[in-house]
């Protein structure tokens, strides 16, 4: 089972989500009514490690652990990073949360965000249906 | 140790530990940081409905569905054995403006006036489940990322598409907080 290993990185991660609060809808709302750092705090932090991180592997060349050449694609600017940005942008002051801190919070015992989930599953569904005439 | 880690964390360790998912993804299977994904993995598999957006071959990204899976079992583990004992500390600010919205409840992490079952049939649950859920799911995919995929993975990258991404997120989260949201809880009252 090969992929068990992002099971575990993923339940890291899944545990410093929750400790760092950042599944936390009041952490949203602070964070958005601009009245606690927190929020940015964790963002700017991680963004810097990540940068410093793949700043590293591209210039020692590191490769994976099973050899393979790292590679990572580029971002193609395409006008939904703005629409479908502000769009989740509201979705995200709402429920409090990305896609990520749903699923921590069905497993911290938050039941009912299964609902969210599942609408969010229903989104992204209705996205792919009519994606052809959105990219028009 | 375990005392410490029962705390709230401060922003610097933690976003250093999230940081870190980056490059552990990457030299674990050269795979990029991303959830939302996960959604539409979802989707290609559950209800593919012919929809030529769904026709790609997401056992390959099966590794992403694994990811998730962890980030809900971490959830798990973290309230269960490392709960923080004691109530959520809010900004007095925030606190207040909430109250005002008729927000009352401030000891987890997420008001249980609003997220619990007996909401479910209720216009309130309505709007943070249903809607809510729906425009986190259609603007990421729309957005071709999260705060994951673009903010961290694309910032990482130094990806200026993803910086637009996180500029929208940014303005609609603004807008949302401030005025729908507002708008919304008078109406509920």
């Amino acid at each position: 089972m090969k992929n068990i290993k992002y099971l575990v990185v993923g339940i890291f991660f899944g545990i410093a989500f929750v400790k760092a609060e950042v599944i936390s809808w009041f952490r949203i709302q602070e964070m958005f009514q601009l009245t606690s750092f927190h929020m940015y705090g964790v963002i700017g932090t991680a963004v810097v490690t990540g940068m410093i991180s793949v700043f590293l592997i591209k210039r020692l060349g590191i490769k994976t652990f099973g050899g393979e050449t790292i590679v990572i694609e580029d971002k193609k600017f395409d006008k939904g990073q703005i629409f479908g940005g502000l769009i989740f942008g509201v979705g995200w002051a709402i429920t409090g949360a990305c896609p990520g801190p749903l699923f921590a919070q069905i497993g911290a015992g938050f039941g009912v965000v299964t609902i969210t989930l599942l609408s969010a599953v229903g989104g992204t569904w209705v996205y792919g249906k009519i994606s052809e005439k959105l990219s028009g | 140790m375990i005392e410490l880690i029962k705390q709230p964390w401060h922003w610097l360790p933690a976003g250093i530990v999230i940081g870190l998912t980056v490059p552990a993804l990457l030299l674990l299977g050269n795979k990029k940081f991303g959830i939302s994904s996960s959604l539409r993995h979802i989707c290609a598999m559950c209800i593919p409905a012919n929809i030529p957006f769904f026709k790609y071959e997401w056992k390959k990204e099966i590794w992403n569905l694994f990811f998730v899976a962890g980030i809900l079992i971490g959830g798990f583990i973290a309230a269960r054995f490392l709960q923080n004992p004691d109530a959520i500390v809010v900004a007095p600010k925030t606190q207040m403006i909430l109250e005002q919205y008729g927000v009352k409840d401030f000891t987890g992490l997420m008001p249980l006036d609003i997220f619990n079952w007996q909401n479910l049939f209720t216009l309130k649950g309505f709007f943070f489940f249903v809607i809510g859920g729906f425009f986190v799911g259609f603007g990421t995919r729309y957005a071709g990322g999260c705060t994951s995929g673009h903010s961290i993975m694309g910032l990482s990258n130094l990806q200026w598409p993803s910086l637009v991404a996180t500029i929208a997120f940014m303005i609609g989260g603004l807008v949302s907080a401030n005025f729908i949201l507002p708008f919304v809880f008078k109406f509920l009252q």
